[in-house]
């Protein structure tokens, strides 16, 4: 079984509601748009208090090139264009829409027939894709239409759609997969075209036996596509850790993945570009895992964006008495939050719900240099020695061991036996050298 | 409700601790333990214990006292010391002489340079040598085994290491490498049964606690550079040599227990092996050539203090290094 | 006999020949320095807190040594008085400059601003800035991780075990801003030290509106403008619903900390008597154990 070189772990993978079909969640009275639901510069907002929209109204407009636009997920009034504190508290600008009925734009075609056949140019497709907001939703909200414009000195060669979904608990990708293949592979053939490719490669964690049967039975007699079976280990679900993984082939340190000529797509993505290009549907909705040992109905809901964290708990059956933690994403790379009236977004791709008993981190106790995190990175640092350095204040020895190139997947303070903090210092010490990089690079132009 | 917890990522642990990582490896030397009582008797329990309590309590009182910390008992990491240092002594010494090489241990090997985490040299091992530099007639007149430790009173003759070191191919070809296995031959109480050691050994591997690179390469290390060197006189007598090498003296129990120490030994899988290396060549040099017979403790004390330098150069393989393969 | 004395005139031979090769080797690699730097840096006192703009200590000896006139160059830490030892050493004319101070611009304490959640993360305020809005419902407030203790090189700082927010000793602080520079929510400032250290400032950095800041903690700064209504000197400036007194222009009248809804202005080492507000913050710890007693 195929799987990545160096490093990793394996945490235990408590997908409860795995099998589980994708349930649609009932819509909040009143939602809530955050303007930066992506990575890059926050959507325009277009519309005024009081303008009536409906599903799939342009709300806000990609604002450069690395940013999307943002549509309307439920149809209503404006009721006011203002700030909200999002997942970290901090005051973001966002447009808050009563709820009225549920109208649809006609554009949208919301029938359940598939759509195959796309006559569509490349261009036209990235153009649609651009158009409809969509971005990369396993979590890290890149836009997609940066993703499938490489530069023009780097020809892609494959496609790898990215069904791994690695994290513990998370199973969204794969209710996904169980209930929309034959979409799911539209969107991948939308995709090759899009960035003229003519091989792809879907890798699914072995894990998930029944999806990698479905795909492989539904691309068994094609070519062009073949499913990878992987072995479980996280970060697997990692660009760079995927493509070593499936194509054995790794990212230099500050290339771009295509450079490998491999692009990365994840399987979410491929579904919500086959919505777009297929049903002019914009990127409006998509399935939250919403899990936890303590809660009373976990499962896979398709959510609009914009719906409180605090309403979707409700929908799986209420916060549990004893909540401990809240976790927007998976439990290795999410985010906690204190803020459970912060809305969900493109890039919620679960809310995890962590009962008292082991929402505590333990105290730390000295570095015993056992070389587990050494081990456990699958970017080949030292984290040991990074976070020290960054503690200490020595940036000049995190540059030199190369803490630019962490993928702050949390491994090394996973596998910590002393509980220490690595991966928060070393957090702070690549931004702050990366920052450093930046400025000594303007300066030599 | 109650008040959210909010941490960075990742929200999510292997659960294992500095303890349990500890508490490992003293059930894996657990069947080097009972060994050691069934040959060398109660001596071998008296010593232990005295040795455990020692350890303990100067940590305790260094803590508490000189430092002014916290006392972090149970970590495990001073009563595992003091079982690896009671493991590297004869049955018969004295109880005092434990006494004063668990305060050298604990106060000089380990608190004095910052205490866990900060220490260069393997606290045991830094016990074990003082004594070995400071008791010399003690340290090296080992109790012959016998069942339940009967016969502990009679003083053996030269163990397999001083015949070893001697070179009469007659008198090491008559040498039984089973006694060796199961334990039944002079030296320090804990390192005599190489059986029992490797049941410990695949225990830690089992548990994942330590990796194969340590121990695999210093044993690799010995046999083949005893193996060269005596090769001249016949393959046969040279495998037999080499192996002996191996399981005769403290060797098995630094490989597997004390070159492994967390702390003193390099972080990365390359740097291990090196370590093992160098620590295996050491070894067999002292032994052949060097006024002592037993090289082990010396090698891995040497090493210890060269693990800073291979943690400087050997960098773990990086991702993105390797060359583009398809 | 002989081999005493054979002993002695070979090792009075060889004491000679080393003797010589240092000298010569001394007298080559001979770096000519301005004996004077040393005796500055003696006189600077050592913090290497880099408050002048210089790297360390020497680094600042060695500038003032070369520099014409010592305007300009003033160690924070030591103030004028090593100003003028260091003028008088290199006989140049000293410039006073005034003194500078430290201040915490932050008043919420767990009384004021209750905690709302539980931080976990490493201990430090850069980190968990960076991650989220803090333990409390204010985004602007003090972390109380003590980024400002660990950098100060004098010790003139300190976090206070029942408000956990900075405490700076005036009689310590040079007013060097590397604690300021260390905040990540900028909340520590370097203003004039007023006689006897006295100072008056708004103790807050909360930009939110009114409402918002005052849901956060009860000593926030609403922005109100009555302050800058009541002061005669034009010393008070409204931006962002926060209100800032400029130390150069404030003549400590505190006619301010008296109309403050909030109390969110503070008014620091003055006679006792005289501020209702300082004597009630004495009390506070106290108030704070009780409350947390019950």
């Amino acid at each position: 079984m195929k799987t990545f070189r160096i490093g990793g772990v394996h945490p235990r993978e408590n997908k409860i509601t795995a099998g589980q079909p994708i349930v649609a969640a009932p819509l909040p009275q009143q939602a809530i748009i955050l303007l930066s639901q992506h990575i890059g510069a926050p959507a325009q907002c277009v519309v005024e208090k009081g303008d009536s929209v409906k599903v799939g109204t342009l709300l806000a407009k990609a604002n450069g090139f690395v940013s999307a636009n943002i549509h309307s997920p439920v149809s209503g009034t404006i009721a006011k264009i203002d700030t909200i504190a999002d997942g970290s508290g901090y005051q973001k600008p966002a447009i808050y829409i009563n709820v009225e009925g549920d109208e649809w734009e006609e554009s949208i075609d919301r029938s359940e027939t598939l759509v195959t056949s796309c006559n569509m140019s490349a261009q036209a497709i990235i153009d649609k894709i651009d158009q409809m907001g969509i971005v990369g939703i396993g979590g890290a909200t890149f836009p997609t239409k940066v993703k499938l414009m490489p530069p023009p000195n780097m020809k892609p060669e494959v496609l790898i759609i990215n069904a791994v979904e690695c994290e513990p608990y998370l199973t969204n990708d794969h209710a996904l997969m169980l209930a929309k293949a034959d979409e799911i592979i539209v969107g991948i053939e939308i995709l090759m075209k899009a960035i003229n490719v003519d091989r792809t490669f879907i890798g699914i964690e072995a894990n998930k036996p029944d999806a990698i049967e479905l795909f492989k039975q539904k691309t068994q007699e094609r070519k062009d596509i073949e499913v990878v079976r992987l072995q479980c280990r996280y970060p697997q679900g990692g660009e760079k850790q995927l493509i070593d993984a499936v194509i054995g082939r790794q990212v230099a340190s500050g290339a771009l993945p295509v450079s490998t000529g491999a692009i990365v797509q994840n399987v979410a993505t491929a579904y919500a570009v086959y919505e777009a290009v297929q049903k002019n549907k914009p990127l409006i909705e998509r399935v939250v895992t919403v899990t936890g040992k303590s809660l009373t109905k976990p499962g896979n809901y398709l959510a609009r964006m914009g719906m409180p964290v605090s309403q979707l708990i409700e929908v799986a059956g209420g916060m549990p008495e004893d909540t401990g933690k809240i976790v927007l994403g998976g439990p290795m790379m999410g985010r906690a939050t204190a803020n459970i009236d912060t809305p969900t977004g493109k890039g919620t791709s679960g809310i995890l719900v962590i009962p008292e008993r082991e929402a505590h981190r333990q105290e730390p106790s000295p570095c015993i240099r056992c070389a587990k995190c050494v081990a456990a990175c699958p970017m080949g640092l030292e984290p040991y020695l990074l976070s020290k350095a960054v503690a200490i204040g020595n940036l000049e020895i995190a540059e030199e061991r190369n803490i630019y190139d962490c993928i702050e997947c949390g491994c090394c303070s996973y596998s910590c036996p002393a509980h220490r903090p690595l991966l928060d210092y070393i957090r702070q010490g690549k931004g702050k050298v990366m920052a450093i990089m930046r400025a000594r690079a303007t300066e030599k132009k | 409700m109650n008040k959210l917890v909010v941490s960075p990522s990742p929200h999510a642990h292997s659960g294992l601790s500095t303890a349990q990582c500890m508490y490992g490896v003293l059930i894996a030397l657990v069947p080097a333990f009972l060994i050691s009582i069934y040959f060398f008797g109660i001596n071998a329990l008296l010593v232990t214990a005295t040795s455990v309590v020692a350890c303990m309590l100067f940590e305790y009182l260094i803590q508490k006292y000189l430092l002014r910390t916290t006392p972090t008992l149970n970590d495990g990491t001073a009563i595992l010391t003091g079982v690896l240092l009671a493991f590297n002594l004869p049955a018969n010494i004295p109880l005092w002489i434990v006494v004063i090489g668990a305060l050298f241990a604990i106060g000089i090997g380990k608190m004095a340079f910052g205490g866990l985490g900060n220490n260069i040299f393997n606290p045991a091992l830094a016990g074990r040598i003082f004594l070995l530099i400071s008791f010399p007639q003690q340290m090296t007149s080992w109790p012959a085994p016998s069942p339940w430790g009967t016969g502990v009173d009679a003083v053996t003759g030269p163990t397999t290491l001083n015949i070893l070191k001697r070179g009469n191919i007659e008198e090491i070809a008559n040498i039984d490498v089973i006694n060796a296995l199961i334990g039944n031959n002079g030296g320090s109480f804990g390192e005599v049964s190489a059986i029992a050691l490797i049941i410990g050994f695949i225990y830690l591997l089992w548990r994942k606690i330590i990796t194969w690179h340590i121990p695999v390469s210093i044993i690799l290390t010995v046999f083949l550079f005893s193996f060269a060197v005596t090769v001249s006189e016949g393959i046969e007598y040279a495998i037999i040599f080499g192996e002996l090498q191996i399981f005769s003296g403290g060797l098995l129990l630094g490989a597997i227990f004390m070159a492994t120490d967390y702390v003193t030994s390099p972080m990365t899988r390359g740097g291990m092996i090196l370590y093992g290396v160098l620590i295996g060549i050491i070894t067999v040099v002292i032994r052949l050539w060097g006024a002592y017979p037993e090289g082990m403790s010396f090698a891995i004390f040497i090493m210890n203090g060269a693990t800073p330098l291979i943690n400087k150069y050997m960098k773990p393989k990086r991702y993105g290094e390797v060359v583009k393969n398809d | 006999m002989n081999i005493i004395f054979v002993s002695i005139i070979s090792l009075a031979i060889i004491g000679a020949i080393a003797a010589l090769i240092l000298h010569i080797i001394a007298q080559r690699f001979k770096v000519d320095e301005d004996p004077r730097i040393d005796e500055v840096e003696k006189v600077l006192p050592g913090a290497n807190c880099g408050g002048c703009g210089k790297a360390g200590c020497r680094n600042f000896a060695e500038s003032c040594v070369k520099a014409d006139t010592l305007e300009g160059m003033l160690c924070p830490v030591g103030g004028n008085e090593v100003m003028k030892r260091i003028a008088d050493i290199l006989g140049k004319e000293a410039h006073e400059a005034e003194s500078r101070v430290a201040v915490v611009r932050c008043n919420g304490s767990c009384q004021h601003r209750p905690q709302t959640n539980i931080y976990e993360g490493a201990h430090n305020c850069a980190i968990t800035h960076s991650l989220y809005a803090g333990s409390t419902g204010c985004a602007y407030g003090c972390l109380g991780c003590g980024d400002c203790v660990a950098v100060c090189s004098l010790g003139a700082i300190s976090i206070d075990p029942d408000t956990h927010l900075p405490v700076v000793n005036i009689d310590i602080c040079g007013g060097c801003g590397a604690c300021a520079r260390a905040c990540p929510r900028n909340i520590i400032e370097v203003r004039k030290k007023g006689p006897k250290g006295r100072g008056v400032y708004v103790a807050c950095m909360n930009k939110e509106k009114g409402g918002v800041a005052r849901k956060a903690c009860e000593v926030a700064c609403i922005g109100c403008s009555k302050c800058a209504k009541e002061c005669k000197f034009d010393a008070i400036t409204i931006a962002n619903n926060l209100s800032y007194i400029d130390s150069d222009k404030c003549k400590m009248c505190r006619k301010c900390v008296d109309v403050c809804p909030t109390g969110a202005i503070l008014a620091v080492n003055f006679p006792p008597k005289k501020v209702v507000e300082h004597a009630v913050s004495a009390d506070t710890p106290e108030q704070a154990s009780q409350s947390d007693n019950q």
